[in-house]
């Protein structure tokens, strides 16, 4: 078990690669409790949403999540966020366990001139995160929500192992289909919920996984964790999140600096895909050098990729290094080893029947 | 999982099993599962002379990178080829995956490690249970 963000947590059940490598193929289930969750109401809550989040929460229908993220007023990141539209003046934001605090007092300090009242539930939900091809099959087993019909980024609202208005999500942070639901707290809940999609899942082999295989999954889709690819030294062009952030909505916090970036011709650095040509494995914190040996960048994160077979790692590295196919190395070991940029994300789930948007 | 009687231990986890000038050596089962799924293994070269204490090799999971040390100073007489295409053979018995072999320089320097009970109660002392 490590400490993660004061919570006891397993980085692996039975293994990391057969729990990454079920999440790819069938199912697996994480016990993510440690997400946060922020609930902003009030006739002024849409507003509040607007200025302290970069993407554009306007465009959002009851029932809809977008990908986003909180910055400061230098465009650099306090924590990136799924928001969550539950109903008109109704907004709730999942976030990071490791900033859970730092959050609440930043979007309470932010929003207290808008007119909306914000309330920290994290401790009031078990996060479940079921992530797989098999996902839907197994939850649905479980639920008498249409799981079918909620699609990528959707949510709706069922009675899940007996449990009602559950609020069950069609996100994840895997680069697979999957779901998340939210449900109470209580350890005799939470375990009987849990208990129950695994059986659920069991013809599908499900697998409990562990943050291990959770870090692997997100780093083959190429997702920002923040501490590493995203922080608060770090702007949004920098990370390449820029279709989340909607400059053209109007001012928020962090536009301001942003527009700058742009309209100095972009960010100096950017972060890239490397694979890793020859042996070796590139991992966090270790040095970009160019061909002639000077250091460039830094490894922000690294891995064997399970699913793709591949050493992959996300790096921070020079505007004139960025372009796939260029060749760099990474100090690996005070041996440099050759690399090279390769377009994002690392993996793409294939597209299936059912289409989602 | 029981650790051999017959092998000796060494702090760094590493794991010897002597017979006269020869020894084979490898990790402890408590290793590969601290480390978790191995997935590259660096090995020595046949002929390369390997120093007690000092790095001869390194094993690589998904989670971390991880150096060997020689529990003995000798010469390397030979080096588990089949590690190279499947790691996970340590995983799955670390007591029998060997590494590298290798001639002993001074026999007599193996019986200054861990015996297996040692090195069991070392283990329970580093990991708390």
């Amino acid at each position: 078990m490590v400490d993660f963000g004061g919570w006891d947590m397993p980085v692996e059940y039975s293994g990391l690669i057969a729990e990454h490598m079920a999440v790819r193929t069938g199912v697996g289930v994480f016990d993510v409790s440690h997400m946060g969750d922020i609930q902003l109401r009030g006739p002024g809550s849409l507003a509040a949403v607007q200025h302290i989040s970069m993407n554009d929460a306007s465009r959002l229908q009851v029932g809809q999540a977008q990908y986003s993220a909180m910055l400061y007023p230098e465009g650099t990141f306090v924590d990136d966020i799924i928001v969550h539209k539950l109903s008109d003046n109704d907004y709730l934001f999942v976030i990071n366990a490791g900033t859970r605090e730092k959050d609440y007092n930043w979007v309470r300090s932010q929003a207290h001139a808008f007119g909306c009242h914000v309330s920290d539930y994290s401790d009031y939900y078990t996060q479940l995160a079921i992530q797989g091809p098999r996902a839907q099959e197994t939850l649905q087993k479980l639920t008498n929500a249409d799981l079918a019909a909620v699609k990528f980024y959707w949510f709706t609202w069922g009675t899940v192992c007996g449990l009602e208005n559950t609020l069950i999500a069609r996100t994840g942070y895997t680069g697979e289909d999957g779901f998340e639901i939210y449900i109470p707290s209580d350890e005799a809940t939470s375990e009987r919920v849990w208990n129950e999609v695994m059986e659920a899942g069991k013809e599908f082999g499900i697998l409990p996984c562990g943050l291990g295989a959770r870090n692997t999954l997100r780093l083959e889709a190429a997702l920002s964790l923040y501490g590493h690819e995203i922080s608060d030294s770090i702007n949004v062009f920098e990370a390449g999140l820029d279709r989340f952030c909607k400059l053209e909505k109007g001012p928020f916090l962090g536009s301001e600096a942003l527009t700058k970036v742009q309209a100095a011709g972009g960010p100096e650095r950017k972060l890239v895909g490397l694979e890793v040509v020859e042996r070796g494995i590139a991992r966090d914190g270790y040095r970009v050098l160019d061909l002639s040996g000077n250091a460039i960048g830094y490894v922000t994160s690294g891995s064997p990729a399970p699913f793709l077979k591949k050493k992959i790692a996300l790096a921070y590295v020079p505007r004139a290094f960025v372009e796939p196919g260029t060749e760099v190395a990474v100090e690996i070991r005070n041996n440099p080893v050759k690399v090279q940029v390769v377009p994002l994300p690392f993996y793409k789930k294939p597209k299936r029947a059912s289409s989602q948007s | 999982m029981a650790y051999p009687t017959n092998y000796r231990y060494t702090r760094e986890h590493e794991w010897i099993e002597a017979s006269g000038k020869t020894a084979s050596v490898g990790i402890t089962d408590h290793a590969q599962d601290s480390l978790g799924d191995i997935v590259f293994v660096e090995l020595p070269k046949v002929g390369d002379k390997v120093e007690k204490g000092k790095v001869f090799g390194s094993v690589e999971s998904v989670k971390a990178v991880s150096d060997l040390y020689s529990p003995a100073t000798g010469t390397v007489t030979a080096i588990n080829e089949e590690l190279t295409t499947a790691p996970e053979k340590i995983n799955a018995d670390a007591h029998a995956a060997w590494i590298m072999k290798i001639e002993l320089a001074d026999p007599g320097e193996v019986d200054s490690l861990l015996t297996a009970q040692d090195y069991e109660v070392y283990v329970k002392e580093e990991t708390g249970h």
